[in-house]
């Protein structure tokens, strides 16, 4: 080993141990920012040793991909709107899974036939997994974009396919490793996977997009730690591998707070429930309270605590700017207010907490739901901004249902729910809410923004 | 075999690592971790970096080269999106 290399490998290290670092100031709001850039320091200095490696012959098609990737990136980064970032994080994760199998096949073809076993195998995993992290995530991207259909698409005897894909991918893996020469192999093995990567995604609904985006996060990191295995370079080990372990945990916070396993949605289970289904007629026929602006501002005239509870459709009409004045308005009179986030309210961890803060919400307002639900009984009024199936009390009461056991938001035990909604068309559960028509609840039909919009005017006039 | 064994017990250990701090972040920061851990996971960068500088035939500098594309948009992108989501909870000084 000569200097050079050791010295490099030493620099790996470091940015391992800074990516560490910078993961754990993620842990605190205070910390996060500095946190971020410790992370992108340790990547900085990665890349700049890199460059050291005597095997590079010439750096202008490397800047060439480095200024082309950043323009794209950096673009990316600043135009994208708060409300699309589960769209964004799931094409970049697609991006990283894409770079990690053309390096691999890159690498496949430089060993020439001569890499050892672990070059070959590595090199097949990184080309599935990076095959299926591209391709899915394309897929969640559409999805999430609205270009393709965001229900549930099942497609007939997929299960068999995918056996048949995986056993496919198995078989032209077991190929490669045994005659690594014939590299055209490897692109079969890409095409296979592609095929999969779409299939799998493309069964599962909207609703389950956070789990998935989460699961193509993890996978994007075990693509980078397989091409690690590949390169034989313990930077990308480690940091794929931190990356893995991430979205691993992600994803079952996401299935914990749904009350369902990782593999009943991965095979998007959900809406095959036996037993009879509720009809919304029933549950909803002469109950609805449906009121307006000027009756909520009137509601809301000396009230000391309201809860407010964002969705999905706040995300939809944009309406994170309207709730923050509405919250604004309140306060002056004295009105307690803070916010209930239900774990997988909206299309990824942690959407609906970034949305707020775009609207300049401090932290400290945004309540997790098993702080928040003791209080909701002594809560005046608890508005729902375009939530549906987060806030359904069939949750806790109807163990048939489909979302039985999945924790809730108790929104109807606040002494009054107004709910902001566009219809009484059902949530992704596909099931009436009976919060709907209970006595306490008030239905506000219309956009979430308009409507919030137009409540706070009704409290400056009033 | 021994560079296998050295690879893998760093890979283990990196992941009980990865359970230990992300489990600490709190979900109102779960979208930045998200945005942030896959900038990190753009540390293919480097595999990329080499492919497309060693320029070992014209295909595999062409494979290397797209590689650098998507990573850079990926670290990049991730990286300042990340930044973009944080400043904002920091919140205004």
């Amino acid at each position: 080993m000569t200097g050079t290399e050791a010295l490099i490998i030493l620099a790996y290290l470091l940015a391992s141990v800074l990516f560490i670092i910078g993961l754990k100031g993620l842990a605190h709001p205070r910390t996060a920012v500095r946190g971020n850039k410790i992370g992108a320091l340790g990547m900085f200095i990665a890349i700049v040793v890199t460059l050291m490696d005597k095997k590079i012959i010439s750096f202008e098609i490397i800047l060439a991909g480095i200024i082309l990737g950043g323009l794209i990136g950096g673009v990316f980064a600043v135009k994208i709107a708060m409300t699309a970032m589960p769209q964004l994080v799931g094409l970049f994760n697609g991006f990283g899974g894409a770079a990690s199998l053309l390096v691999a096949g890159a690498a496949l073809i430089e060993a020439g036939g001569m890499g050892s076993t672990q070059l070959n195998v590595a090199t097949v995993a990184s080309g599935i997994i990076g095959s299926v992290t591209f391709w899915g995530s394309f897929i969640a991207f559409g999805k999430l974009q609205g270009f393709i259909s965001g229900g549930q698409t099942l497609i007939p005897a997929r299960h068999i396919i995918n056996i048949l894909l995986v056993s496919a991918a198995m078989v032209i893996g077991y190929m490669i490793v045994s005659d690594p020469l014939n590299t055209n192999m490897y692109w079969y093995l890409v095409i296979v996977a592609s095929f999969l990567g779409v299939l799998l995604v493309i069964p599962i609904g909207g609703a389950d997009m956070p789990v998935v985006v989460s699961l193509l996060n993890s996978y994007s990191g075990i693509a980078a730690a397989a091409t690690g295995f590949v390169l034989n370079n313990n930077g990308l080990i480690i940091a794929g591998s931190l990356v893995g372990a991430s979205g691993i945990i992600l994803s079952k916070i996401m299935c914990v707070a749904m009350n369902r396993s990782l593999i009943n949605v991965l095979f998007a289970k959900f809406s095959v429930v036996a037993g009879e289904k509720t009809k919304a007629d029933d549950i909803y026929e002469g109950k609805i309270k449906s009121t307006n602006a000027d009756e909520i501002a009137m509601l809301l005239d000396g009230v000391q605590r309201v809860v407010i509870v964002p969705g999905y459709g706040m995300a939809v009409s944009q309406a994170q700017h309207a709730v923050r004045d509405f919250a604004n308005l309140l306060e002056s009179k004295g009105v307690e207010i803070e916010y209930a986030i239900h774990p997988v309210a909206g299309r990824m961890p942690g959407h609906m907490n970034v949305l707020l803060a775009e609207a300049d919400i401090p932290y400290e307002k945004l309540k997790e739901m098993d702080a928040i639900n003791p209080t909701l009984d002594q809560t005046d009024v608890a508005i729902v901004v375009g939530a549906n199936d987060v806030v359904n009390p069939v949750a806790r009461t109807d163990p048939s249902s489909p979302i039985a056991g999945m924790p809730i938001i108790d929104v109807d035990k606040a002494r009054t729910v107004v709910v902001i909604k566009r219809s009484l068309s059902p949530g992704f559960a596909g099931i009436p809410n009976p919060l709907f028509a209970a006595d306490n609840t008030l239905m506000f039909f219309g956009d979430g923004r308009k409507a919030i919009v137009e409540i706070n005017n009704a409290l400056q006039d009033g | 075999m021994e560079t296998f064994v050295i690879g893998l017990t760093t890979f283990v250990l990196a992941i009980f690592i990865g359970f230990e701090v992300i489990t600490k972040v709190p979900p109102t920061l779960h979208t930045p971790l998200m945005s942030g851990s896959n900038a990190i996971s753009g540390i293919t960068i480097i595999g990329a970096v080499l492919s497309a500088g060693a320029q070992y035939s014209t295909l595999t500098t062409i494979l290397g080269f797209s590689a650098v594309v998507f990573a850079t948009v990926n670290v990049v992108g991730g990286f300042l999106v990340t930044h973009r989501m944080l400043k904002m909870f920091q919140g205004k000084k």
